[in-house]
């Protein structure tokens, strides 16, 4: 099995002996309410998901990684996991002291305060998202976000319930599966969106050199218009069920926040999968890019920079149906002139879709249209 | 509660010091508890490809993974 980021799989999730004694301590400490994506990066800290973190950024690191894509220590890191606060949020609280993150009122973290820096969020967004655009909803989000900077360890006292937790695993579940598994290659695949031929055409020329396929969807915040996350959830389902082998394939969702940030959310993905277990990782065209910001082949480029990174990136092209070929081919394996070739289209899709039509066999398999078309109501609004 | 033996060790005063300490902010009863705790965590956790865990947390695991359907 691969080694997670930095060796060791980082756990924050305090033992259930430490539980009760610390929650009674928290009660005496400083209280910060954090939003919900904090929220989903302390889950993901204390689950190992960003192992080597332990807890949210100190200013060293934070700059390493700004400028280097390094952690101080030089390990591959691309976006910041850093927590905002308000002067007044942090009003006597001092380097040093202990404070407690909640969510709702309910105390979900103990974090131990280890540095309170400033930081700019417009050379955040020029390093991050390589533009300091508004419009752009990464960029949007940093804008909003507020003054200070904390970082310091974490220990997690607190889950928070989530629809769909039934569907999400940590990095330590599947590890422990793909052992039992006895699967020893592993190829991850990132996605927000319910598969269509492509998606299973790529999945497959990967599946066909490795042990095991995780199917890794990211559940968390959504725009308008994205499909709903139990949707894809049993959309896929459905596609596993009637086209993949038994036992090739694991099925998990992925709670993490999305940031949009093309090429370094890319190697940001990578970094995430290797801690889940995956040994190669699939990187589509314009991976985890927006408008366009990106160049089509910049999250492919940006590997090269990487050459330590500890899973291996798998760029496949983008595919469509050729009907010289009779089938689903891509760039480089058909020959053929670009009027024999049919490129499915996401935005024709959801529009089929979304007048209730079950779209052509070549653009998405007919068993996983019924599903989605069974839900009265498939995106979000 | 199982069977408890005393057993008599001398240590370092400034460990010592150091592992009240630490019992203290990690809201321990007692030293007592603390230094069990510890020896606990050491004796059953193992390190397993950078995977460090206790055979009961690796049965924990097992059990959800069996309950969400993903193993039998
Ligand atoms: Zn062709």
């Amino acid at each position: 099995m691969v080694r997670p980021h930095g060796g060791r799989l980082v756990n924050r999730v305090v033992s259930e002996k430490r539980r009760n004694a610390l929650l009674e301590e928290a009660k005496e400490l400083p209280q910060i309410e954090i939003t919900y994506e904090r929220l989903i990066d302390v889950m993901d800290i204390a689950h190992g998901v960003f192992s080597p973190l332990e807890g949210f950024m100190n200013q060293e690191d934070y700059i390493h990684v700004l400028y280097d894509m390094r952690l101080a220590n030089d390990l591959p890191w691309t976006i910041p996991i850093i927590l905002d606060v308000d002067p007044v949020e942090i009003d006597g609280v001092k380097e040093g002291d202990d404070i407690v993150l909640r969510y709702n009122e309910k105390p979900i973290a103990i974090m131990k305060v280890e540095e309170i820096y400033g930081w700019d969020k417009k050379e955040y967004a020029r390093q991050v998202y390589k533009t300091t655009d508004p419009n752009h909803p990464g960029v949007a989000k940093t804008y909003n976000r507020k003054e200070l900077l904390i970082g310091g360890i974490i220990d997690l006292l607190n889950e928070i319930r989530h629809p769909l937790e039934n569907r999400i695993l940590w990095p330590i579940e599947t590890r422990v599966l793909f052992r039992e598994k006895k699967w020893k290659t592993i190829v991850a695949f990132q996605t927000r969106n319910v598969p269509h031929r492509g998606h299973e055409y790529v999945q497959k020329a990967a599946l066909t050199f490795a042990d095991g396929l995780l199917i890794h969807p990211l559940i968390g915040w959504k725009k308008p218009g994205d499909y709903r996350d139990d949707v894809i959830f049993a959309a896929y389902e459905t596609l596993i069920k009637y086209y993949y082998p038994k036992d090739v394939v694991v099925l998990a969702g992925l709670l993490m926040n999305m940031n949009y940030a093309g090429p370094r959310e890319a190697i940001h993905h990578a970094i995430v999968r290797k801690n889940f277990g995956a040994t190669h990782f699939i990187v589509g065209r314009d991976h985890a890019g927006v408008g366009d910001y990106y160049g089509p082949y910049e999250a492919w480029e940006i590997f090269e920079e990487f050459p330590d990174l500890g899973i291996t990136p798998l760029f496949i092209r983008e595919s469509f149906y050729c009907q010289k070929c009779g089938g689903m081919v891509n760039e480089k394996i058909c020959p053929h002139e670009d009027e024999y070739r049919i490129r499915i289209s996401g935005t024709k899709l959801r529009k089929m879709i979304m007048e209730r039509k079950i779209p052509p066999e070549y653009m998405m398999r007919p068993e996983v249209a019924e599903t989605i078309l069974k839900f009265k109501d498939p995106f979000v609004h | 509660m199982e069977e408890e033996i005393e057993v008599k060790i001398s240590i370092p005063k400034t460990l010592y010091e150091k592992l009240v300490k630490e019992a203290e902010d990690t809201g321990f009863k007692d030293i007592r508890e603390f230094i069990i705790y510890v020896l606990e965590q050491l004796v059953e956790t193992s390190d397993f490809e950078g995977e460090v865990m206790s055979k009961e947390d690796e049965e924990k695991v097992k059990e959800r993974l069996r309950a969400l359907g993903y193993i039998d």
